[in-house]
């Protein structure tokens, strides 16, 4: 991904220079620039570009794995994978588009955009923030290094116990499974503190929880859903792990064991999971819609309250996945009720959509046809979703390619729509030249065209009858015309993905000749547009005051004595020019990344040798140990700049070693409240 | 902890307000985390109520609890949240030297407790329930396990105070860092209430 050279202020000092300290600890980097400037960055802004590039290269590495599935499956009886090696990369290809694709590309609009659109300088705990994406990472490639060590995961993503016991899957591959998710859901669960606490915590001032923007809304909700469901997939995996690494009796039936705990708990974890995944796209789509149709949201409080209800309600329909394994008719009763109940606030949402649209002027632009994209294919989703509700319906669809079908439509025609609106909205935002619309536009058609050809002629299949995750079919089931389709059409998405590919390569290029887009090329809503582009490594040279929703569209519009909307200003004219004087920024530092290493050892060390266990823990223990130790700031200048509210002096250290001990541990109520004070609306929610 | 030489942070004065909500990051941070393992143990918990009568073979329940013993380590346990109580109490009023001799209690009565848990896991070794004999056995090793080592991870945050106290670094004006400690030391307690309650006196 393109390095962005962000202005030089007063802060930044040669690259490389460190401070001399006399504890023998590292003393905090300061390089913002190079190779250096990345691994030690704390700017939410650098993390989030982290994310994003992390998550596109999975996405290349999942999609080899997906075609590689479409090529065995475009004939009958084809041998281009042995069974064992089918199991694998199915398995793979579930695992890395979900945890390594879908959830770090919301996490990488989440940690961009959250503090811009809140008004603040960074997130509530910088180096925890860094220490997600490093431990993240960490997590994604010690995953995926099983491939060179034995072979991968081979149990399916929802790796059902017992069948992922040693007995069934004596390889490495579900250890690798096991604690590489762990090591990713430490990642997922101190990101989704950080960002709970950020959203909570430093909202400029006026800007109470109604006047936040959806996305914002949304990838709270996004958090909190993940705060809550992280640990119990961590007991689903500890107990696996114990099982397999520690001969522990939890899924060993001959024990007495109950095969259905482990389903119990991973869709306790898994159906959260399932918003956890779409929730910030439907934040994104929120945030583009409006724009592209020259209207406010319709309904805000609707889509707010709807999301907060998808994320409750959420919590009740897990059972839905497990409608074949035998519960009883009272539980499917009742589950396939509250599944069906579900799909209400997310009809409020896409009719919402469809309300802001009308009577709108509409441009079709390359964000705006991916939103629309986004609204017509999760529709697809939802319907064939609530066909799963009907428990009779779903006994028959189990397993079969209808399911594939379904969350395809959902999490591809859903998520990853929506994420792809995203980077051609935001690109501007982030690096500073747009991605070119007409090849966007290309992108987008082939995709939409592949897509529905991929998944589409699934909902056949499976209809007629055809199983998931067996390795091939025979001929003469009538299967290979709708394998053949769903074939081509992968192969036309990959095309469509190279197409997105070359056009950040090309747009780059061109964008040299191009005017720049300015603050605010969109002429868009949101906190964020009023800022320089690329956003300055400051973000916002004074806290702004927010007085309503799309406060920033109001100091652009407004009404004259007739009550028409007249423009009184443009974007670039009110937008912050970008002078950091004002700001204080917390300090680079190494030991996130540094502590983050010691995640994949103590996994590599109790596959193979606790020795190396061992090493992982003096790892993971020295870098709390030097995180908590670190000095606060460069020393040259005085302790607190400006900024109080993004605490820049290592108080996240408190989180792992000694919580509250850094300087933030201010009294409450000291100092003056802010202009609209909103406390008593945020307790509401925080308690 | 971050550094010793400077002090705390005049911060909110300097920009005009603190956080939104009034509650600094860190013990939002740590109400937040907290309410986040709730689910973890709700899971252990989960599965140790479904799996504890279902061995086939081996001891039980009723067969190595000693049920007086694990009394008194419970109420050692529970008491340490009345000293840590009376440790923010102390630091609080400004009273350094309390506050660090109501640490000190805290973290002994809960190195009590664990001492307490190594020599019942060591009893019941010996009369013959390891961790994997049988279900009932990796479901209790694992769910009061868990217990107690986040109580360790919680004496090691006291020590770090007591530490931090030492070297002159814990004056009222850092009594929040006692308090975070203080919510994460009453939580780890609260939980044995109730696995107390749940694994050993249910029958």
């Amino acid at each position: 991904m393109a390095i962005i050279e962000r202005p030089t202020d007063t802060l930044a000092l040669p690259p490389g220079a460190t401070a001399h300290n006399p504890l023998g600890v590292f003393a905090r980097p300061r390089a913002k620039t190079g190779w250096r400037g990345w691994v030690s960055t704390v700017d939410h802004k650098k993390i989030g570009i982290m994310y994003g590039a992390a998550a596109l290269f999975f996405f290349v590495v999942g999609g080899v794995e997906a075609l590689m599935i479409r090529a065995q499956l475009a004939a009958p009886g084809q041998k281009l994978m042995s069974a064992d090696l089918y199991n694998q990369v199915f398995t793979m290809h579930g695992v890395t588009m979900i945890f390594l694709v879908i959830m770090p590309m919301g996490a990488a609009f989440m940690n961009y955009l959250i503090p811009l659109q809140i008004g603040a300088r960074d997130v509530a705990f910088p180096r925890l923030n860094a220490l997600s994406f490093w431990t993240f990472l960490a997590g994604g490639i010690f995953l995926n290094t099983s491939w060179f060590l034995g072979g991968g995961p081979d149990g399916g993503w929802f790796a059902y116990a017992p069948n992922t016991g040693v007995a069934f899957s004596p390889s490495h591959g579900m250890d690798f499974y096991a604690i590489g998710l762990q090591i990713t859901g430490i990642a997922s669960l101190v990101g989704g503190i950080n960002l709970v606490v950020t959203v909570l915590n430093l909202r400029a001032p006026g800007m109470s929880l109604m006047k936040m923007p959806v996305f914002t809304w949304m990838s709270f909700v996004t958090q909190v859903l993940l705060v809550f469901a992280i640990p119990v997939i961590s007991v689903a995996l500890f107990l696996l792990t114990f099982d397999r690494l520690f001969d522990a009796n939890f899924f060993d039936v001959g024990q007495g064991a109950d095969p259905l705990l482990w389903e119990h708990l991973f869709w306790i974890f898994g159906h959260p999971e399932v918003y956890i995944l779409i929730l910030p796209a439907f934040g994104i789509v929120s945030e583009i819609i409006p724009v592209f149709s020259r209207k406010p949201i319709f309904g805000y409080p609707f889509m707010v309250f709807s999301g907060i209800a998808i994320g409750f309600m959420g919590w009740g329909v897990w059972a839905h996945h497990m409608f074949a394994s035998g519960l009883g008719p009272i539980s499917v009763a009742a589950f396939s009720v509250s599944t069906m109940f579900i799909a209400v606030p997310t009809g409020v949402k896409i009719l919402n959509w469809m309300a802001t649209m009308w009577g709108g002027k509409i441009t079709f632009t390359t964000p705006m046809l991916w939103a629309v994209g986004l609204v017509a294919m999760f529709t697809i989703g939802g319907l064939s979703g609530v066909t799963h509700a009907v428990a009779p319906a779903d006994t028959q669809q189990t397993d079969t390619y209808y399911i594939v079908a379904h969350f395809h439509y959902v999490i591809f025609g859903g998520a990853l729509f929506g994420f792809m609106g995203g980077f051609y909205f935001w690109w501007p935002k982030v690096f500073g030249y747009v991605l070119n619309d007409k090849v966007g536009k290309v992108h987008f058609w082939l995709t939409l065209i592949g897509f529905n050809l991929t998944f589409g002629p699934m909902h056949i299949l499976g209809l007629q009858g055809m199983s998931r995750r067996i390795p091939t079919y025979r001929d003469g089931y009538g299967f290979n015309l709708w394998n053949m389709v769903s074939t081509i059409g992968a192969f036309t998405i990959a095309i469509a993905m190279l197409v997105f590919f070359v056009n950040i390569v090309r747009s780059k290029r061109q964008a040299a000749d191009l005017p720049p887009p300015g603050p605010d090329p969109w002429d868009a809503r949101s906190l964020e547009w009023s800022i320089q582009s690329p956003t300055p490594e400051h973000n916002f040279d004074d806290d702004p005051i927010i007085t309503r929703l799309d406060d920033f569209w109001h100091r652009k519009y407004q009404e004259d004595e007739e009550g028409r909307v007249v423009q009184v200003a443009t974007g670039a004219e009110v937008a912050m020019p970008g002078d950091p004087s004002r700001a204080h920024l917390p300090a680079p530092s190494y030991w996130p990344i540094f502590l983050s290493a010691g995640f994949p050892l103590i996994g590599y060390g109790l596959i193979y040798n606790l020795t190396l266990a061992a090493i992982g823990a003096a790892v993971v223990l020295g870098g709390i140990v030097g995180w908590a130790l670190e000095p606060p700031d460069d020393e040259d200048l005085p302790p607190h700049g400006p900024d109080a509210r993004t605490d820049p002096s290592g108080a996240d250290a408190a989180e792992l070693a000694d919580p509250g001990a850094g300087p933030e541990a201010i009294p409450p109520g000291e100092g003056p409240e802010p202009a609209v004070a909103p406390t008593g609306e945020a307790v509401t929610v925080g308690g | 902890m971050a550094d010793v030489t400077h002090a705390p942070a005049p911060a909110a004065a300097v920009h005009g307000h603190g956080t939104t909500t009034g509650i600094s990051n860190a013990k939002l941070a740590m109400w937040v985390y907290l309410s986040s393992d709730c689910l973890l143990f709700g899971g252990l918990i989960s599965t140790y109520l479904l799996l504890r009568h279902r061995s086939v073979q081996g001891l039980g329940p009723a067969d190595v609890f000693d049920i007086p013993f694990t009394s008194v380590s419970s109420f050692v346990l529970q008491m340490s949240s009345l000293t840590m109580a009376l440790a923010v109490a102390a630091i609080t009023r400004g009273d350094v030297r309390r506050n660090r001799v109501w640490l000190l209690t805290t973290a002994m009565l809960g190195a009590t407790f664990i001492g307490g848990q190594v020599y019942e896991f060591t009893t019941f070794y010996r009369e013959g329930l390891g961790f994997t004999t049988n279900i009932f056995g990796s479901a209790f090793y694992t769910l009061t396990g868990f217990h107690g080592a986040h109580v360790v991870v919680g004496i090691v945050m006291l020590m770090s105070l007591l530490m931090m106290s030492f070297r002159g670094n814990l004056g009222p004006e850092r009594s929040d860092a006692v308090e975070i400690v203080g919510l994460y030391w009453h939580f780890v307690d609260i939980v044995w209430i109730l696995i107390f309650t749940i694994v050993y006196l249910i029958p």
